[in-house]
């Protein structure tokens, strides 16, 4: 057995997965879950009597991540789900999301903070239409790796030839994505083949089973550790006796490495200063990296407030009024020509409007409709926003915090889209 | 491993963001305080989000009159220790009043009558934010759950209607009459929780650690003997050594035996176990999609 401290090394993974029932997305989970242990004896209970009232002869571990009550009913994944599982290595969230192109906007959701996205595909139907969705939206929201695991060996004879086929047809269509990181996997989740134990079917394939690669996989390098950005979420002001002049700087590090002794400047005033100290509580760090939250103190007093930003003089982001972004939207009325909308970019706030629609993207295909501005709800389009005052941005592909915006109706509060955005 | 987290700091730092992110958004949040490890996760999360400062949040404890008093003492030792406010929303004072009528039988509890008193005492103390310690990993139907998930003028979540919530950035805009439930701590597990709880050496009721108590062996688990509990002649009240792995009220906490009387012996005894926590809860027994229900009416 481990030792109990082991928990002390352990890291953090958020992957997404995104498929329709058919595609075997949910007995995988059911399989990595059941497989790591990490399902208890009354889920699995509530799984077998759910199966047997169903009619079914086996134990369906795809009723597992059953949520809703209209999703088990329908027997469909509609809104994203996380599922956790752990491992001595690590500690997995995975974002569960429906496939279909009517749910683009909970896809986009779950990818929005994964560090890696899982990819199924059917070995008997190769790259088809949805795989090429799921892959497309894991290379817009820029997830550094992308597994692609070919599911249903067993009902392909376990063919290392049917395999290669579909790595080949696969690899073809990724010349157009933009991910790093690319690796393949033979499965049979049904099985458990790969998935957690190597396949005793498959003694072509060399590589490492589903879970090893996760676990083992290089996260490390997904956070920006070079262009140093500090939001700032609120001021904290004690006002008791101990700690009359503190002023501390809290949020959550979105780039870079702070150090005590650092010059900084404060956007959008331009005002510079020192780090005196960097707090997360009683602890003093001697270096503050993302994703640390902490809070920030100066040796000069200046006006510091919510939604400005602290960076280094020699490394800033972009001031801009107009930003371009890549727009998911994500409701029923598209935007109207002048419409106003709330923009909302790290801590800061302002007010804004979609000035020009440059395209829609064929979320299948990739291909630009120049000819097509009408934006409804799950499309994706390139678009110009104004806003009323300037944004201290970055490109997304920089930085996936300080490069990504959501719009706000006024009128309604819902979030309408987001917004990658693009220097 | 430069630059690099484990994954308790990790959970650590997104639950402090979301803290201080409901301090900017909101004019008046809370924190919604049972006495369980949660929300003594939480509240101390709190702590090191504003220190220096205090929290600037009061805790809200919706009392149902059915506690264990060991629950109650904590909470008291805690507040007194932190300085903040308490806030009690009394089910027995609905009870009173009129709005709710008790329930009765052999298996009754005040679990559900505390919607009613949660959102009385949300409307008259005008809360716009209430933080509550619900996990995801708890039940299927907080596994869809949001950290900032929006309530209608009646209290309730509709899970069909939700905001969608991408990267970090939280949308906490409401009308008037309408608040927000967040939970700072979503994305934690309960081996998280004691894993952190055993990192940060954190004080919790001697509840959770294994003790002798008076018991009776009910719906697969062992309840303790207590005023609130009708004893019918079948049950045969005897003492075991055992611990609770979730606290609710004392008439629907079901304990497990145990012999983990230290920190370390019960991390490794949730790293061993095969039943969920909330599997001793008979609050969530009723029917499959109990929790789901009671949560669209504005339970917590």
């Amino acid at each position: 057995m481990a030792e109990h401290n082991d928990y002390l090394d352990m890291q953090l993974l958020r992957f997404t997965t995104a498929g329709s029932v058919d595609d075997g997305k949910s007995t995988l989970i059911g399989r990595l879950l059941y497989d790591s242990k990490s399902i208890f004896e009354d889920q699995l209970d509530a799984v077998e009597s759910s199966s047997a009232k169903r009619g079914l002869e086996h134990v369906d571990l795809s009723l597992v991540t059953d949520g809703l009550k209209d999703e088990r009913e329908q027997g469909i994944t509609i809104d994203v789900a996380y599922r956790y599982f752990a491992t001595p290595e690590r500690k997995f969230i995975i974002a569960d999301t429906p496939g279909h192109i009517q749910y683009t906007r909970n896809m986009v959701t779950g990818a929005s903070t994964a560090n890696l996205a899982l990819i199924l595909v059917d070995v008997r139907n190769g790259v088809i239409e949805q795989t090429c969705r799921h892959s497309f939206i894991a290379s817009l929201l820029q997830i550094p790796h992308l597994i692609v695991c070919i599911n249903k060996m067993d009902l392909a004879d376990y063919s290392e030839e049917a395999y290669q086929k579909v790595v080949r047809q696969y690899k073809d269509f990724a010349s157009k994505l933009d991910v790093r990181d690319i690796r393949f996997i033979p499965i049979s989740a049904l099985h458990g083949d790969n998935v957690v134990n190597r396949s005793k079917n498959m003694d072509w394939y060399q590589g490492e089973t589903l879970l090893h690669t996760l676990e083992t996989i290089h996260i490390g390098s997904d956070h920006n550790h070079i262009d140093c950005r500090l939001p700032v979420q609120t001021v904290i002001r004690p006002h008791n006796n101990k700690y009359h002049d503190y002023r501390g700087y809290a949020g959550r590090i979105a780039g870079g490495v702070f150090k005590p002794g650092d010059d900084v400047v404060v956007l959008p005033s331009g005002f510079s200063s020192r780090i005196k100290e960097i707090h997360c509580f009683e602890e003093s760090y001697e270096e503050a990296f993302s994703p640390m939250s902490v809070s920030v103190t100066l040796e000069d007093d200046i006006d510091i407030s919510r939604g400005d930003m602290l960076v280094r003089p020699n490394n800033q982001p972009k001031m801009l009024q107009d930003i371009d972004v890549m727009l998911c939207w994500f409701n029923n009325n598209g935007p109207m020509p002048r419409s106003k909308y709330t923009i909302r970019h790290t801590s800061n706030e302002a007010r804004c409007m979609v000035t020009e629609i440059l395209y829609k993207v064929n979320i299948n295909t990739l291909h630009r409709m120049e000819d097509d501005k009408n934006i409804g709800m799950n499309d994706i389009a390139r678009v110009r926003l104004r806003t009323t005052k300037p944004l201290m941005v970055d490109d997304y592909s920089d930085n996936r915090i300080t490069g990504s915006i959501i719009l706000i109706d006024e009128a309604t509060n819902e979030t309408v889209a987001a917004g990658m955005i693009k220097l | 491993m430069r630059y690099s987290l484990t994954h308790l700091k990790e959970l650590e730092a997104e639950s402090i963001f979301v803290l201080r992110e409901v301090y900017a958004q909101f004019e008046k949040p809370a924190i919604l305080f049972s006495g369980g490890k949660d929300s003594i996760i939480m509240t101390h999360l709190a702590k090191k989000a504003f220190w220096p400062a205090r929290i600037p949040f009061p805790l809200v404890h919706i009392d149902t009159g059915h506690n264990f008093p060991e629950t109650i003492e904590f909470r008291d030792r805690l507040v007194e220790k932190l300085g903040v406010q308490l806030i009690v929303g009394s089910v027995q004072k609905s009870i009173d009043e009129g709005k709710v009528r008790e329930e009765s039988g052999k298996n009754a509890s005040r679990n559900a009558l505390q919607t009613t008193t949660l959102l009385d005492t949300i409307e008259d103390h005008q809360f716009d934010a209430c933080m509550g310690g619900a996990r995801r990993d708890e039940e299927k139907a907080r596994a869809k759950e949001r950290f900032f998930s929006h309530r209608d003028d009646f209290g309730q979540w509709d899970p069909k209607n939700q905001r969608p919530e991408l990267w970090n950035l939280f949308n906490g805009k409401k009308n008037m009459g309408e608040h927000f439930r967040i939970f700072p701590i979503s994305n934690w597990t309960e081996m998280d929780v004691w894993q952190y709880i055993l990192m940060e050496n954190i004080e919790i009721p001697s509840l959770y650690i294994a003790h002798e108590r008076e018991v009776i062996w009910r719906n697969n688990s062992w309840l303790p003997v207590s005023n609130y509990i009708k004893l019918e002649e079948s049950d045969k009240p005897e003492v075991r050594k055992i611990r609770f792995r979730t606290l609710g009220d004392i008439t629907i906490t079901g304990g497990v035996e145990s012999d983990a009387d230290t920190l370390t012996k019960i991390v490794e005894e949730v790293a061993a176990a095969r039943h969920t926590e909330r599997g001793n809860r008979a609050d969530d027994k009723r029917s499959e999609t109990s929790m789901e229900d009671r949560k669209k009416q504005g339970y917590f």
